[in-house]
């Protein structure tokens, strides 16, 4: 072939790639144009949320600001229910991508360091004038929402706070008290919940006393921390410290001793056999901050309503979870993006989310409101949730996780896992633990 | 391709050609690389950029959304010392084994029976495929339902005769039992057509001289069968060995949860999982990268033990 002919071809195929590319690029050119230019057409602003059962519960709130703002259109999606494997990597690719990200973002509390070490990524929310809402939350909650830049990129939704959520049918079968005051007075601390649990193992057959071994080593982990300078796997300038907390080695302790005495119903927080179980009874208490709440009642389902109730929990307070949302810098319209994450993160947005999903508020004036303070949850036998998690949140203490929290998270998670269904014996479990964690954090 | 194309006269250069003729020419000439050119120009994009970047990442710490620096050959000296890593191409290679094996030994005796004349046997050969028409995720679900430890059918079954339940995700033999059986179910009907297809183009007229010579069915299978089939298995175990190597979605559904950790400690990871989970669990796109490249060395190694294979049964015919 001549040179000549070569360039006909070669000019042929670069005419046919611009013609995809173009294609391509078409989409989103005039869109982008379009909101720059005239206001007064609608936006739309993609909320981006996780989470199962009811997850954010923003079901509510946003229909309400559909309706009285025709220029700003929420689409609220929540995308997956799992958060660290599922949800952040995805986030990730699409912050790197430049791309794909909405525009109000939300974020749990395990990738609250690893985001704020990153502020190339999200606008900068004071430039909004949300800098102006630092009175409405309480200090760790608004501290965690800085970005290393020092700028406010990530404001509060709910915030865990602490109980144990019980199966009432199961303990009536087993001979416990069902009331949630005399279940309460039933474990005053981990080590009568433990005993408690062997009485009902003991009358029990086809279910276990708890789920598996993460769950409650959450809870203990966010009942220690705060005694162990509010550090769990990480120290304040992000050095693990897994392996000499001694908020870790106790909750460890605690799981190793549930496993040993067969209370577990050896199951993976957050699966389908987990799900499974929660609904057809495979197990009779859980450790429940208020989004638990939603969790349970979207996976138990109507034909459980009254079965589970909400106790006090044992030890004490903690906070387990929460999260917070934020506006990605890829956004083409920030504005609106603060706009709505304003509305999301106020008072309303955050007593609609209360009474939808039960995820407790972490803005001040929405706790104060008689509102979230008087509100009953219907499916857990109108426990008065409102007063309960007021209380449980009142004297919080922040917990710092490090910029490498969610990965060690779920690597010593593992080891717990293989500890309580027999993959790991009990005597190597603790050195396979903080092996497993130090090499995440590597 | 034996077709001419027309003459292509020497002389032709030299003239001024008119446009009609030039026309006629890069139909004849050049189209064929026009029509040709879309798969190689996708294979450009889709094959060979990923894996040149690949390469380029893998020189690199280099995470995802995150700082990015450049480190030479850290990851791979990192890599080889790393017992995950290891575990990886010994639970893969192990499935492998344990799935290949006994899928070629079935196929061939599927084989051989829908070969013999049967009542309704183009059903029986349409019903051997039919697993294959199946997506992976679906077979992968109903199977990791069939083996779950609290309602599974297949602990139901041996709880009947006395066996306590197995949980199967907890050990590396049962788990590795379970995938291999999801990967033979499907593909064990697909290798049985394949080498169907390959006996009914062994010539019938060497089975009836061994029958003469008093040879029964069993020796007839072994000493015309087998040796006539072997190509046609050598080229069966290629592709379950590229299938075997990059095995992935049957043990994530069979872990049920996207964590890529393949069991609480690794007893069923395999080395595309150790892959995803390096590059989107922990966000070590370095760190993947060249686990992903020594993944293809391995594909490599694999394959050029088969060819060595393949020649030396060659050379023994």
């Amino acid at each position: 072939m001549t040179n000549h002919k070569r360039s006909v071809v070669t000019g042929v195929l670069v005419t046919a790639l611009a013609a995809v590319t173009a294609a391509c690029g078409g989409d989103a050119t005039p869109a982008s144009s379009a909101g720059a230019t005239a206001a007064a057409e609608p936006v739309t602003i993609n909320v981006h949320t996780f989470g199962a059962g009811e997850n954010f519960g923003y079901d509510a709130a946003v229909e309400k600001w559909n309706a009285e703002h025709p220029n700003i259109q929420i689409k609220y999606s929540n995308l997956t229910d799992r958060f660290e494997d599922v949800y952040l990597p995805q986030l990730l690719q699409r912050l790197q991508a430049g791309s794909g990200a909405g525009d109000v973002v939300g974020i749990d509390e395990g990738a609250m360091g690893l985001l704020a070490a990153r502020p190339q990524f999200f606008t900068d929310l004071g430039e909004h004038g949300l800098q102006d809402r630092k009175a409405d939350f309480p200090a760790a909650k608004w501290e965690t929402g800085v970005n290393a830049d020092g700028k406010l990129f990530a404001l509060g939704t709910d915030i865990g706070g602490m109980t144990m959520c019980y199966r009432k049918d199961l303990f009536e079968k087993a001979g416990l008290p069902t009331d949630r005051e005399e279940v309460a007075k039933l474990w005053p601390d981990w080590n009568a919940y433990l005993e408690a649990g062997k009485k009902f193992q003991a009358a029990t057959k086809d279910a276990k006393w708890m789920d598996g071994p993460n769950t409650i080593y959450n809870v203990i982990l966010a009942q220690e921390a705060p005694k162990n300078g509010n550090v769990s796997y990480f120290d304040k300038s992000n050095q693990l410290v897994l392996e000499t907390n001694p908020a870790v080695k106790t909750s460890f302790d605690w799981v190793q001793r549930f496993s040993k005495e067969g209370l577990t119903a050896k199951l993976q927080a957050f699966t389908p056999p987990w799900t499974k179980a929660i609904k057809g009874g495979g197990f009779a208490t859980m450790g429940c901050p208020a989004w638990m709440l939603g969790v349970i009642s979207g996976a138990a389902g109507e034909s459980n309503k009254g079965n589970w109730d909400v106790a006090a929990v044992p030890g004490g307070t903690g906070n387990w979870g929460g999260s917070w949302l934020a506006v990605p810098k890829q956004t083409k319209h920030p504005k609106e993006a603060a706009e709505v994450l304003n509305y999301l993160t106020g008072k309303d947005g955050h007593i609609a989310a209360f009474k939808e999903a039960g995820a407790f508020p972490s803005s001040l004036p929405a706790q104060q409101d008689p509102e979230v303070a008087g509100l009953k949850n219907e499916y857990f036998n109108d426990v008065p949730t409102g007063e309960i998690f007021s209380a449980s949140v009142k004297d919080l203490q922040p917990v710092f996780l490090g910029e490498k929290h969610a990965q060690v998270k779920t690597s010593v998670e593992k080891v717990l896992e293989g500890m309580d269904q027999g993959a790991v014996s009990y005597e190597e479990a603790w050195s396979k633990f903080t092996a497993a964690g130090v090499k995440a954090a590597g | 391709m034996t077709v001419q194309l027309a003459p292509a006269p020497r002389q032709a250069h030299r003239k001024r050609t008119p446009p009609q003729r030039r026309m006629a020419r890069f139909d004849l000439r050049g189209v064929p690389y026009l029509l040709v050119s879309p798969y190689f120009l996708l294979f450009a994009i889709f094959g060979l950029f990923p894996l040149g970047y690949t390469l380029w990442l893998s020189l690199h710490d280099w995470e995802l959304a995150g700082d990015k620096s450049f480190t030479g050959l850290a990851n791979y000296t990192e890599l080889i010392v790393d017992a995950e890593f290891w575990n990886a191409v010994f639970n893969t290679v192990g499935i492998f084994v344990l799935s290949t094996i006994p899928q070629i030994v079935l196929a061939l005796l599927l084989a051989n029976a829908l070969n013999k004349r049967l009542r309704g046997r183009l059903l029986l050969r349409l019903g051997v495929l039919l697993p294959l028409v199946t997506s992976v995720v679906a077979v992968a679900v109903i199977f990791s339902g069939l083996f779950a430890r609290d309602y599974g059918l297949f602990n139901w079954m041996l709880g009947l005769v006395g066996v306590e339940p197995i949980a199967w995700q907890n050990e590396k033999w049962s788990s590795w039992i379970a995938i291999a059986t999801m990967i033979d179910w499907r593909w064990t009907g697909y290798n049985a057509i394949i080498l169907l297809a390959a006996m009914q183009t062994i010539p019938k007229d060497l089975y009836e001289a061994a029958a003469l010579d008093g040879a029964s069915a069993r020796v007839q299978f072994w000493k015309i069968t087998i040796p006539m089939l072997r190509p046609t298995i050598v080229f069966v175990v290629f592709i379950s060995t590229i299938g075997g190597l990059t095995l992935f979605t049957e043990p994530v559904m069979f872990e049920g949860n996207p964590q890529m950790t393949g069991g609480t400690t690794g007893q069923y990871q395999t080395v595309a999982m150790f892959v995803v989970e390096a590059a989107f669990r922990n966000y070590e796109m370095g760190y993947a990268s060249a686990a992903a490249w020594l993944l293809f060395v391995l594909i490599l190694i694999g394959t050029a033990a088969n060819y060595w294979f393949t020649r030396r049964i060659g050379g023994s015919r």
